[in-house]
């Protein structure tokens, strides 16, 4: 059998192509703008989900460190408003004080001295030796004795530990003088050392000059041209409604980093929250990742499905089309059988008509020799022999047309009950003239009581005719013999033809039964005898099977189920065996 | 068989547009004693019988003209007792049927042995003459 696929295989490819190519648009397209819809709708609310975090954290710890500071300021200005100068200048006045503030507020602050105006250190408590100091020509004294409180950056000082102060300017008796308090810097560190996100998120203070004014946090190198950002001229208007600002921007090594920043101190100081981009927004980065991944075997199974798809479809469609070729050629038959048939009506009539005539004529011979007057006469017995074997050719001729005209005329499809035995008969007669020019036997044994048959007898008839004539096609004229047979058991209908010709080898008998595969000459099969028969056998749900080896004939053994309705059989086949 | 004279011969309408063959069935029925009368046409069949009266009928199924099938619904309506017997040519059991279900007694194939002819004409008016 060729397949539509391998005769036209440019047309079957490009729609195989068109399908494929249409079932992946259809299913990937929507796939990808409903994914792309979900990835930005949860891109945008994520983001703006860590910003809001972040930027509550900063503001937060933002005040906490400004509420430290205002507090400690507040201490001192108090501390100073209370006593005066002549109290606090007495060292053991001074450390009462001190040791009152470490006893209410912890080890915040380390300790505390007055100043004159001259930066000279009057008094002094604290666990220092710092008794007689002289910060005439400290920077954080000329910024203090300039404003009534002031708190410096963090430096080292005299002590050489990092460290920064609050001092409170007093007038009194026309004389400055100040009091000063150096705030412990690990207490303050801590404001800010506890805030960790992540891997790569955490916070700092800097100054104006963009100096750390709190640790360095670990195996981190700040970027402080990023972080002198949040001092540049045209950003401070983020900090007028006292919001933090968000940025990002990316480093030297290339990486996106987040920026939190609010001021502090009124705006000496920024605390900063820096943090990895890739960090901060991890989770996104795995969801993205997942629904990559999601989308990547979804596409993948589109594909794999849009393949199987179209390939399965071409190849329904290539056997439809076959189909439909297949039913095209036996309607082109059908019409066919049924000009012949009314072609075969018509002479059967013509011819009869003239063969009574005939047969009539010698029949009135035959009367007019019966007359006394020829009884005596010499060849009378040769008349008589000629005129009766004229009668008998006349009367066969008839027989021979009503065969034909039988045959003919069934071209419908009726569901008939019918004895397969006299189907048979009458298709051998029809053969027989064709099988003895070919010096070929029909033998028959036909099985006695034979339950009929409900089927379409034409069809039966076509399915008969076509095995005959093809076991007298594959006998040559050297002569053979073909067989045929039927029986029956478990209410079933068998016959089979077998023949003594050519045989069919292993390979042909695989695909016997395809359309259009023919072992005869070219021109002289169609290739569609077989198939249609099997299509036949199997509409009427029965079975054909053949048993053949090259040179050594074929036999076809055809199963039909037996009809129930015994009684109305029309015939009951008369059989034994016979042959013609 | 052989004509006897002694009984009376049957009366017969043929009906058959071959003249031909009607002639030569007319001399082979008389030998037989039948008279048959013929008609090559069904109007002309039709005509005859509206002046005669016939024992049996013999009619071709296929003819020009009015045929066979139509012939004999005439016929029954105008004789209904008298036996038809029809002839085909082509044997088509299919008109025998129809032929049946208008009335025909039997039918015949073309070409037949004259004595199934006879034997059926003379089963038919048998019949006839059994009837009420």
């Amino acid at each position: 059998m060729k397949s539509n696929l391998s005769e036209r295989p440019d047309y079957y490819k490009s729609l195989k192509r068109n399908i494929f190519i249409s079932v992946v648009i259809v299913s990937l397209i929507p796939l990808l703008i409903f994914g792309g819809i979900i990835r930005y709708v949860f891109q945008t609310s994520y983001i703006e989900r860590v910003k809001a975090h972040l930027t509550t954290m900063v503001k937060k710890h933002a005040q906490n460190v400004d509420t430290f500071l205002i507090e400690r300021e507040a201490n001192i200005v108090s501390l100073a408003e209370a006593f005066g100068y002549e109290q606090l200048s007495d060292n053991e006045f001074l450390r009462r004080q001190l040791e009152r503030f470490q006893t209410a507020y912890g080890a915040v602050i380390t300790d505390l001295g007055v100043i004159n105006a001259d930066g000279e250190q009057v008094s002094y408590a604290g666990p220092f030796e710092l008794a007689d100091a002289d910060y005439s020509d400290s920077e954080w004294f000329e910024h203090a004795v300039e404003s009534d409180v002031y708190t410096s950056n963090v430096f080292m000082g005299l002590r050489r530990l990092p460290h920064f102060i609050v001092a409170v300017r007093r007038f009194e008796n026309g004389n400055v003088w100040l009091l000063r308090a150096t705030i412990d810097f690990r207490a303050f560190n801590e404001l800010v050392q506890n805030i960790h996100l992540g891997k790569t998120g955490f916070a700092f203070i800097i100054n104006r000059n963009g100096e750390l004014q709190t640790h360095s946090p670990p195996q981190t190198e700040i970027d402080i041209s990023h972080n002198m950002v949040i001092f540049d001229n045209d950003i401070p208007a983020a900090f007028v409604d006292d919001e933090p600002f968000f940025e990002s921007r990316i480093d030297q090594e290339g990486r996106e980093i987040i920026y939190v920043a609010r001021l502090l101190k009124k705006g000496n100081w920024a605390l900063i929250f820096r943090q990895d981009q890739l960090d901060a927004y991890s989770d996104l980065y795995h969801a993205r990742r997942i629904a990559l991944m999601t989308l990547a075997i979804g596409g993948f199974a589109i594909v794999l499905m849009a393949y199987g798809v179209s390939r399965l479809t071409a190849i329904k469609i290539a056997e439809a089309d076959q189909a439909k070729e297949i039913m095209n050629r036996q309607v082109v038959q059908s019409g066919h059988l049924a000009s012949i048939g009314m072609l075969a009506a018509g002479i059967a009539h013509e011819i009869n008509n003239p063969i009574a005539i005939m047969v009539e004529e010698a029949g009135w011979i035959e009367d007019l020799l019966d007359d006394e007057t020829f009884q005596d006469g010499e060849n009378l017995n040769e008349f008589m022999r000629s005129l009766g074997q004229i009668r008998k050719q006349g009367v066969r001729c008839r027989d021979i047309t009503h065969k034909l005209l039988s045959f003919a005329r069934r071209s419908d499809q009726r569901i008939q009950l019918f004895d397969l035995n006299e189907l048979i008969r009458e298709v051998a007669d029809l053969v027989s003239q064709h099988a003895r020019y070919n010096n070929i036997s029909i033998e028959m044994n036909l099985s006695n009581g034979l339950p009929p048959v409900k089927a379409s007898q034409t069809e039966l008839e076509q399915v008969l005719f076509n095995l005959l004539n093809n076991a007298i096609d594959a006998i040559d004229r050297k002569g053979g013999k073909i067989e045929i047979q039927t029986w029956d058991t478990d209410h079933m209908v068998y016959f089979s033809i077998k023949d003594t010709g050519s045989g069919i080898s292993g390979g042909d008998l695989e695909r016997i039964f395809d359309p259009f595969f023919s072992t005869k000459p070219v021109g002289k099969g169609t290739g569609l005898g077989l198939s249609i028969c099997y299509g036949i056998v199997k509409k009427m749900d029965g079975d054909i099977v053949v048993e053949s080896a090259a040179g050594k004939g074929s036999r076809f053994e055809i199963r039909l189920p037996a009809s129930d309705e015994d009684e109305e059989s029309p015939r009951t086949g008369a059989a034994g065996n016979q042959q013609t | 068989m052989t004509p006897n004279d002694s009984i009376k011969p049957i009366r017969l309408l043929l009906v058959d547009d071959e003249v031909e063959f009607t002639s030569i069935m007319v001399k082979r029925l008389g030998r037989r004693n039948i008279w048959a009368t013929t008609a090559n046409s069904g109007v002309q069949a039709i005509e005859l019988l509206n002046q005669n009266k016939y024992e049996v009928a013999v009619l071709d199924l296929k003819m020009e003209g009015m045929d066979g099938l139509e012939t004999l619904k005439l016929f029954k309506s105008k004789a209904p007792d008298m036996p038809v017997i029809m002839l085909t040519g082509h044997g088509s059991h299919q008109a025998a049927e129809e032929g049946f279900a208008h009335g025909a007694f039997d039918y015949l194939s073309k070409p037949y042995d004259i004595d199934d002819l006879t034997g059926i004409i003379q089963n038919a008016i048998f019949e006839r003459k059994k009837s009420p």
